[in-house]
């Protein structure tokens, strides 16, 4: 990396009010000095440095292509048919070229949360300084950052020191970025593995991210016990004005609270919000409401709850801004990459905007300031809310059985529709005045609007959902964990033996964004379970708050029911999208904490670590955004296997382990050097699973890693076996390449088990030090 | 030849779609000729509902006729033992997906690749990148789908069709399978 020690940098300030420029000199890099760690082999890693570990990871994990287009349409060549695995007419084949798609998605992600991270990062810079600490954890933490310690090599300590670690993810995704261009790479595998360069500066991009706002704003700071908070369209008092904020980056939601805190207004507004801004605003603001996942969007807007709509960056529906305008609730863009074609008004004078706004004299406005966001959304609320009533745009009954009437039953709609819901049959017995039909689809809608936007008589079909299960969505009322930021360095400790023995059966990260199959109902049973088999279930995002979405008899949620510290049976939700990397860092520091492998610029021998002694899985069962790719994208290199849903299967390449092939899982033992057979543990690295069902027996599967010990083997096998069964209703057929020596067995399935080693003709094998990496032997045989 | 539209409407591949079949004896003409059919059932076999008998019944019929080896995808297998059948193998989808795509594989009974994939019961969608994997990297495959939805990636795909001729063509399919 050529770095050069001095460094001047030059802040200018956002508005044009104030002239003056922030010069800043920084001579050396102090920090450097502090951390006696010595350095590792791979500091701020080119594009290329972790190649070979890549693809020793594609060599067993390999890529299985599904084309979600036959055609590339990127240059003026085009289009040209790759079918079939020909070129186009520059050379790139199909597998190239999904890999290239594949890239440019995990591109696209990283370039968001680093995006995401450098305004953050200025803006509070800009109000706290350079030189304000960067504490996440108190004396609980002494590895802060650990992503960013592993990548880079550099152990941030203020929120300055931040920002030599963006311009070094800022260009690596450039140089990720141009890789994709017509004729610079070509090779699919080399695609893949800038694919995993971009996933593992997109980890670092959310880190810094992450801790600058645990930082400045004082959230939960690695917290097991962040308080409980509320969620549902349900806890919302909806006598009271209402401002929504949509989005990912918290600043403007901050905004509004400190100035509602400032003016004595808490009590009396209510503030909400969906996807990850809710999460970040909760963990600010403890009266703060989250509304629901991504999906809730059209339901809670049309509802016509929200006075005020207040949009930030990322995941944002781009009709918004209209749909806002039906319920005459003005809107506030806030950020510089969301302008939604609005006027800026950002120098204006607040309350000028401010009785624009309610005159409606303008729909609509761009603020780039977020203080004034703050004071704007305010009074506008107020002074809007006893003008609009909460004007809603849901039909009444009446008018949705009238309106059914008029059906075709051109099955346009249910063509439409990514899930495929029974539409027309559900219109029909409305028209004939029976609404259950509809209320079924409630939870199964994705809220995506395509259904409206395919019929030809224009009925407002997800409108008329979410009329008919308008009782659901008032009874709505759950609690939620806050966001509590990282791991404590003390929770590593106690886990990080149980976990790479095998004792604590896995980690199981649920997370992403809320594409589901059938509801996000399944998200919270597969916590629950998981919870109750005394694995550690981390969440966040949005299926952070689908986990929340269920109650026991008792009318507890899963939040209240189970502890919130990373320990065996706990559901720990870490935060919004940018907390993911807490899930990364904890996987690094139980190598770091419990195993003391060095952390600085080591990234191969931790993520071989991880890979081979680490039993955690990812589930994204809903993802769908090119964020969901990257973040991915950063377990695939660390050797963290990630489930997708059944919509995961349009990222279009899978990385597909082969338990048939014996010649695949090998590992070296570290400390002979010899080659052992370890079975295919974990089997796959990334792949879409297609029911709940087959996702939770493949949970318990991708936990086993060859450092089991044959304790942790046979509580391992023991769920996989007892799920395999209960779900499969079976045992499962590949239990021989699992079980290494007969201790591995789980005692009370011994001659079951026995009896079908026999039949497979099993032989023994040991339990090796294993690692893929043969500098990592320490006695090598000649 | 008959043209047909994706079931979903916007899920259009590329310049080489899939044969329609117009008549389901065609179908099991197909399944006749083939070396080594495979049958892979996916978990909508299990909801749908054609008053009489389930998909998965129907699936069992036309497996046990026509001797062709079932693999389950999901957690089917289940509801196949349950109906006392059992499926020669299961896994997920893109794991037989991805064998079918390897020459070299031997197949679930050691035996050789196979010539001929018949898909049903997949969501529309997985069903869709499933086959398109297969259509671009398993040129020696052919596939069919034997659900009502047409699937364009498919070799061969019966056009959208209602639930009751569905039912129909697979009834047509197993009188016609097997008899060389
Ligand atoms: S980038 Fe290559 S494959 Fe794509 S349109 Fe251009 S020439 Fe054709
Ligand atoms: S809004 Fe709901 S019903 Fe309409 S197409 Fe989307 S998921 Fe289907
Ligand atoms: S698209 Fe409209 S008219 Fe056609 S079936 Fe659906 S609701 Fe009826």
């Amino acid at each position: 990396m050529n770095r050069k020690n001095v460094r001047v940098k030059i802040d200018e300030l956002k508005t044009d009010v104030g002239l003056f420029k922030n010069l800043e000199l920084s001579i050396g890099k102090v920090t450097e000095e502090k951390w006696a760690e010595p350095m590792g082999p791979t500091p701020f890693p080119s594009v290329t440095a972790l190649r070979n570990w890549d693809m020793k990871l594609l060599q067993r994990y390999k890529p299985f292509y599904m084309p979600f287009c036959d055609l590339c349409c990127l240059c003026t060549y085009g289009k040209c048919d790759l079918t079939g695995n020909k070129r186009g007419a520059c050379g790139i084949d199909m597998a190239g070229q999904q890999s290239r798609i594949v890239l440019l998605a995990c591109c696209i992600g990283a370039a968001t949360h680093i995006g995401h991270a450098r305004h953050l990062v200025e803006y509070l810079i800009e109000k706290y300084g350079r030189n304000y600490p960067l504490d996440v954890g108190g004396l609980n933490i002494q590895v802060e950052a650990p992503v960013t310690r592993l990548v880079c090599g550099v152990k941030p300590e203020t929120l300055g020191d931040l920002e030599e670690v963006l311009d070094y993810t800022e260009t690596q995704v450039t140089h990720l970025l141009s890789a994709t261009h017509t004729g610079q790479e070509g090779n699919n595998l080399d695609f893949e593995s800038k694919a995993f360069h971009a996933g593992m500066v997109d980890q670092v991009g959310m880190e810094v991210a992450d801790i600058a706002q645990i930082a400045a704003y004082n959230l939960p700071k690695a917290d097991p016990e962040a308080p409980l908070v509320d969620l549902g369209c349900g806890t919302i008092n909806v006598e009271k004005p209402v401002i929504l904020c949509i989005g990912h980056n918290v600043v403007p939601s901050v905004g509004i609270i400190d100035y509602l805190k400032a003016n004595g207004l808490d009590s009396e507004i209510e503030v909400c919000g969906l996807c990850c801004s809710a999460h970040d605003a909760t963990r600010y603001y403890k009266r703060a409401k989250i509304v629901g996942p991504i999906s809730w969007q059209l339901r809670f807007i049309r509802s016509g709850f929200p006075d005020v709509v207040v949009l930030d960056e990322q995941c944002i529906r781009i009709d918004t801004y209209d749909e806002a305008q039906k319920v005459k609730a003005p809107v506030i863009a806030a950020s510089e990459k969301n302008c939604v074609g609005l006027p800026n008004r950002t120098n204006d004078p607040p309350d000028e905007i401010v009785k624009d706004l309610v005159s409606g004299k303008t729909p609509g406005v761009l603020i780039l300031d977020p203080e004034k966001v703050g004071e704007v959304a305010t009074k506008v609320a107020v002074q809007i809310a006893p003008l609009r009533k909460k004007f809603k745009t849901l039909p009444e009954i009446d008018e949705i059985i009238q309106k059914s009437k008029g059906c075709r039953q051109c099955d346009d709609c249910r063509r439409a529709c990514p899930q495929d819901l029974h539409i027309p049959e559900a219109i029909k017995a409305a028209s004939q005045g029976d609404l259950t039909k509809l209320a079924d689809l409630y939870e199964l809608c994705i809220g995506c609007g395509r259904c409206e936007e395919a019929c030809p008589i224009d009925l407002m079909i997800h409108s008329f959902i979410v009329k008919a299960g308008e009782k659901q969505l008032k009874q709505e009322t759950y609690k939620i964990r806050c966001g509590r930021g990282a791991i404590q360095d003390v929770e590593i400790r106690n886990v990080g033996s149980p976990i790479v023995f095998g004792e604590i059966p896995g980690v199981v990260a649920v997370v992403g964004c809320a594409n589901y199959p059938k509801g996000g109902e399944e998200v919270a049973e597969i916590c629950k379970e998981f919870a109750n088999r005394r694995f550690i279930v981390v969440t966040s995002g949005c299926a952070a708050m689908s986990a929340a979405m269920t109650k026991d008899d008792e009318g507890k949620t899963p939040y209240e029911l189970y502890t919130g510290e990373f320990t065996a049976g706990g559901i720990v939700n870490v935060g919004s999208c940018v907390s993911n990397a807490h899930i990364a860092g904890a996987a690094i520091k139980i190598a770091n904490i419990f195993a003391k492998r060095n952390l600085r610029a080591n990234y191969e021998e931790i993520a071989d670590y991880i890979h081979t002694r680490v039993g955690a899985v990812g589930l994204a069962w809903g993802a769908y955004s090119q964020k969901a790719a990257s973040i991915a994208a950063g377990f695939w290199r660390l050797g963290v296997p990630v489930i997708v849903g059944p919509h995961g299967s349009k990222y279009r390449r899978m990385l597909l382990g082969r338990a048939d092939k014996e010649e695949d899982w090998y590992v070296l033992d570290a400390r002979t050097g010899e080659k052992v057979y370890v079975g295919p543990a974990p089997e796959h690295l990334f792949y879409a699973a297609e029911t709940k069902e087959e996702a939770m027996v493949m949970i318990a599967k991708l936990c086993m890693r060859p450092n089991d010990t044959t304790k942790g083997r046979a509580i391992k096998l023991t769920h996989y076996i007892d799920l395999h069964k209960r779900l499969f209703g079976t045992m499962p057929e590949d239990i021989h390449l699992f079980v290494r020596t007969v201790a591995d067995i789980p005692v009370t399935m011994k001659d079951e088990i026995i009896k079908i080693l026999e039949k497979k003709k099993w032989k023994e094998t040991v339990i090796p030090d294993p690692t893929l990496l043969p500098r990592l032997v320490r006695k090598r045989k000649e | 030849m008959a043209t047909a539209e994706p079931w979903q409407t916007a899920e259009v591949p590329g310049p080489k779609k899939a044969f329609v079949i117009a008549k389901a004896d065609v179908a099991a003409k197909m399944i006749n000729k083939a070396k080594r059919p495979v049958l892979i059932v996916g978990s909508k076999a299990v909801e749908i509902d054609f008053g009489d008998k389930k998909l998965i019944d129907y699936i069992i019929e036309l497996a046990k006729k026509g001797k062709i080896p079932v693999v389950a995808t999901a957690h089917m297998v289940n509801e196949f033992l349950k109906r006392d059948y059992k499926p020669k193998g299961w896994m997920p989808a893109v794991d037989i997906s991805n064998r079918l795509t390897d020459p070299e594989w031997k197949g679930l009974d050691g035996k050789g690749q196979y010539d001929l994939a018949l898909f049903v019961g997949l969501p529309y969608y997985m069903e869709w990148t499933i086959l398109s994997g297969l259509k671009h990297f398993a040129p020696n495959l052919k596939t069919i789908t034997l659900d009502n939805t047409y699937q364009p990636h498919a070799s061969w795909s019966f056009p959208n069709t209602k639930v009751k001729d569905w039912a129909e063509n697979l009834k047509v399919i197993i009188d016609n399978l097997g008899g060389e």
